[in-house]
């Protein structure tokens, strides 16, 4: 927005204001959309696999739209300048992923597991949760800088929310991650996903008030600029925290997210590529290290190394080994191209966690290559508008709020679908918004709703010029 | 079902869901919003240039032109020129916003200029579409001629604003 020029450019510019218009309308047509593509994937499932439209096309039509009514109904009155890409792109992906949920639902390989449960009503529930969740944060948080306020308090809730997985009789220990905590009576919740959220409050904060020490103290040094020992304590400090939960919870996803989201912020507050470069040296070398003696890890790196032998030595029975990686690269394999179509792919085969952890590789097998590059881009889009979102925010903290949790969005695509297509090794994360998990769904609706709220601040004009009374009453009359 | 229907079916999600894809990129194409900036070449360029930023602006900003452009008097400024201080020769086209000045990084016209406040003064047009300016309480004031702004004051065409080492004036 700035108009500064340098003399060899004079006479030559022109500055006209352009306002950013209020776009409900345009998010309410996008909206529509939105809905009518999930209906029109459920409607193929359920006439590839049984020859009839499904009989609860309507309802599913009917609550998916219901939720993306209320959704636009809050913005448009509690948000109206908002960005107008945000909701319908989540609504899309989560009706998407309830139709591909379903979708495995019906499978009778998946139904004779033990562990089988009817996840798409569940999943439905949680998206209407999320939701509400949304509509709270949108209701209740009517400026986001009065999050600001709260910056140590996130870090001690974010802080609560990591450890208490590692509570005695609390937490629960799922298939090797103790990333989750029992209540009794409601099932189990995922505390690191919304430890997600809290922590990028605090790092927001944090960062707004010490990024000059942090940019400017600091000695150059083969082209990078090193800074001072004592201001890398922070970094130090979040470092060693991402280490201790891989190491007690073995949670690889959580830990790389968190350290991740830390340095991306910490190089958006101080435009220093040196921490960029600090941020890869510690994570590798923090990964190496815990690699080395923790056995969980060390098998996820096998699987990623060398997945045929995984299967093979998995399907002779040997304990402690994993089919699923190969599994998911034969999906995406035979998916090829365009896909295979939707309900008509074996990707149910890859029985453990197909429709959590493993949900994209369904989408591989049955969109194909054309359909995968879609979600990617939509994922894209979502990061881009919370970029977007930073770039207008007039305020530091709302800026550094929108990259941090853009950033954070992007970092966990980014380990799930390298994951599950063996870019990196394999990682228990859910897709946002995609896969089947309350936590994960309930958190990134709460995540969107504020994005959304920093934008509409963001995007808000100016108010118009009132007269002044003041002015009035104080009147210079010259003779 | 039969083949033909599903191998319909599956192509056509896909491309249902591409053009999704493309639909929203088109929404991010016309949510541009900012300050909009044109380099001329020459003088003879202005008026293609000035035609051609006008005809990229959105549909929305193109209606309330049109709508101010009907209510404005005959002899009415149409430009806001800069004819002194380092952005000499910037100009502003006048479509019934409000141009805020000052060395805040939002303002309309960014000053760098010691002698300016952060939000130094704001030009408007009042309900008759007579253009206004008025000091926002700058440490070093607006002048109008030669007289210091204490109320909002109507322009006249063509008379000079001084804020520091900047003078601003409107012009046809």
């Amino acid at each position: 927005m700035s108009s500064t020029t340098n003399p060899s450019t004079h006479h030559t510019s022109t500055i006209g204001a352009i306002g950013a218009p209020s776009r409900r309308n345009t998010e309410l047509a996008l909206l529509v959309f939105a809905v009518v593509i999930p209906v029109f994937a459920y409607a193929n499932v359920g006439l590839a696999l049984n020859d009839q439209v499904p009989p609860g096309l309507l309802g599913y039509g009917l609550g998916l739209g219901l939720l993306a009514g209320v959704g636009h109904l809050v913005v448009r009155k509690f948000a109206p300048y908002a960005d107008p890409l945000l909701l319908p792109l989540a609504t899309l992906l989560n009706g998407l992923g309830l139709v591909v949920i379903w979708r495995l639902d019906q499978s009778e390989r998946l139904q004779v597991r033990s562990t089988f449960v009817e996840a798409a009503p569940r999943q439905l529930l949680y998206s209407a949760l999320g939701v509400a969740l949304f509509v709270g944060v949108l209701l209740l948080l009517k400026d986001h800088r009065v999050l600001q306020r709260y910056t140590y308090i996130s870090m001690f809730a974010a802080l609560v929310l990591l450890l208490l997985p590692l509570v005695p009789g609390l937490g629960a220990d799922v298939f090797g991650a103790k990333i989750w905590i029992k209540i009794p009576g409601l099932g189990t919740i995922q505390p690191g996903e919304f430890a997600k959220i809290v922590i990028a409050v605090f790092f927001a904060g944090y960062l707004m008030v010490k990024r000059d020490a942090l940019a400017l103290a600091s000695r150059r040094f083969m082209g990078l600029y090193l800074p001072r020992g004592r201001d890398l304590g922070p970094i130090l400090m979040v470092w060693a925290m991402s280490i201790l939960i891989l190491v007690f919870e073995t949670d690889l996803g959580t830990s790389l997210l968190f350290f991740g989201m830390f340095v991306v912020m910490l190089y958006v507050a101080t435009e220093r590529t040196s921490w960029i470069v600090f941020g890869l040296l510690m994570s590798a070398a923090g990964a190496v290290g815990v690699a080395s003696f923790e056995p969980h890890v060390q098998q996820r790196v096998q699987a990623w190394l060398d997945p045929m032998g995984e299967y093979l030595k998995s399907k002779q029975g040997v304990v402690g080994h994993s089919e699923q990686s190969m599994e998911a690269l034969w999906a995406f394999g035979s998916g090829g191209v365009l896909g295979t179509g939707l309900g008509q792919g074996n990707s149910d085969l890859i029985g453990f966690a197909a429709n959590s952890d493993f949900i994209l590789a369904t989408f591989g097998e049955e969109l194909g290559l054309a359909g995968v590059m879609a979600i990617l881009l939509i994922y894209g889009l979502i990061v881009e508008r919370g970029v977007r979102t930073a770039l207008a925010a007039r305020d530091p903290f709302g800026k550094l709020l929108a990259v941090g949790l853009s950033g954070a969005f992007a970092l966990q695509v980014f380990v799930v679908a390298g994951g599950v297509m063996n870019l990196i090794p394999l990682t228990g994360m859910t897709l946002p918004f995609v896969a089947y998990g309350g936590s994960s769904v309930i958190a990134n609706w709460a995540l969107i709703g504020i994005l959304i709220r920093i934008s509409d601040t963001a995007r808000r004009p100016a108010p118009s010029p009132a007269p002044n009374p003041d002015a009035e009453m104080t009147q210079v009359v010259r003779p | 079902m039969s083949e033909l229907t599903l191998t319909v079916m599956r192509l056509g999600f896909l491309a249902v869901l591409w053009l999704f894809v493309i639909v929203a990129v088109q929404v991010i194409r016309s949510d541009l919003f900012g300050t909009r900036v044109t380099q001329r070449g020459s003088r003879r360029d202005s008026g293609r240039a000035q035609q051609a930023s006008r005809q990229a602006a959105p549909p929305q900003q193109r209606q309330q032109h049109g709508g101010g452009g009907g209510r404005q008097r005959r002899g009415a400024p149409t430009k806001l020129v800069v004819s002194e201080g380092t952005l000499t020769g910037t100009t502003v086209a006048l479509q019934g916003q409000t141009i805020t000045l000052g060395r805040a990084h939002d303002s309309t016209i960014v000053l760098d200029d010691d002698y300016a406040s952060s939000r130094h003064a704001r030009i408007y047009p009042d309900r008759d579409g007579q253009w206004i300016v008025e000091d926002l309480g700058s440490t070093n004031g607006t002048y109008l001629d030669r007289n210091r702004l204490t109320t909002p004051t109507p322009i006249p065409l063509g008379a000079p604003i001084r804020i520091g080492k900047t003078v601003i004036e409107l012009r046809k």
